[in-house]
């Protein structure tokens, strides 16, 4: 895990989610920049799913447990597309509102992935 | 379901995924550490996607599933809530409803009301009582 990139994956989807709630809660429907802010905040995901697999290979190995890392990250990957589906489906304020909820989620599990990778002794 | 009632099925999912993955970790991992503790996050996963489910569903069937998920949960998050401050020693590790879920926002405390709260005031239409 490489750490300055969290860091600015835990801002995007952190700004993401609010900037999202913020326009829903104001009535704005799903536009293409709710959608793009999200699909951003998993383009992210999967960069960090690469890196977490090549980091081992280069002597960047988890403090802790790796099941409960990849268990996050894999939970994390679900949330943005099934937001974004549902925000295609229903064209309402409260699609916008859901957005921002699945990208401040993956900002909180992003932090349990920093904190398992860095800090938890297994 | 619609409006601000999608808002509540999208947390509960999510709350449904971080109680999936946990449990999984727990089973999977070290299960003999902490049984009772880890067979409650289980059953409280099953729970909150069963919940998840019924509160996306229509129709008086899934009306009282939803009721008795939601009670379910607000009983268990009160239950071991108080029970692992007044007896840590039963749960060594952390379940979802720990400390009224603090290590989720406490989360899992508020949503069942707010749930209850729509459930109350969005009776499927026909049903006269829950």
């Amino acid at each position: 895990m490489i750490e300055w990139f969290t860091w600015v994956q835990l801002a995007v989807a952190s700004v993401a989610g609010l900037l999202c709630i913020v326009l829903g809660l104001a009535g704005r429907v799903p536009s293409d920049l709710t959608n793009g802010a999200l699909v951003l905040v998993e383009l992210l995901l999967v960069a960090q799913l690469v890196v977490a697999i090549a980091a081992p290979a280069f002597g960047n190995e988890a403090t802790g447990s790796v099941l409960e890392f990849y268990t996050y990250l894999v939970g994390a990957l679900l949330l943005p597309p099934v937001a974004i589906v549902w925000a295609l489906l229903e064209r309402s304020r409260w699609s916008t509102v859901v957005l921002g909820v699945a990208a401040l989620a993956v900002a909180v599990m992003v932090y349990r992935m920093l904190q398992i990778w860095t800090v938890q002794q297994a | 379901m619609t409006g601000i009632g999608r808002l509540l099925v999208a947390v509960y999912g999510v709350l449904a995924l971080a109680a999936i993955g946990r449990s999984f970790v727990q089973i999977a991992s070290r299960f003999d550490a902490a049984p009772l503790a880890y067979t409650l996050s289980a059953l409280a996963a099953v729970v909150y996607v069963v919940a998840t489910v019924a509160l996306i569903r229509s129709g008086r069937g899934w009306y009282r599933v939803a009721w008795a998920t939601i009670v379910f949960e607000f009983t268990g998050v009160l239950v071991v809530g108080t029970l692992s401050i007044a007896f840590p020693a039963l749960f060594p590790d952390d379940t979802v409803w720990s400390w009224f879920g603090r290590g989720y926002l406490f989360i899992p405390l508020v949503l069942p009301v707010l749930g209850m709260w729509w459930l109350a005031t969005h009776r499927p239409s026909g049903a006269d009582a829950a």
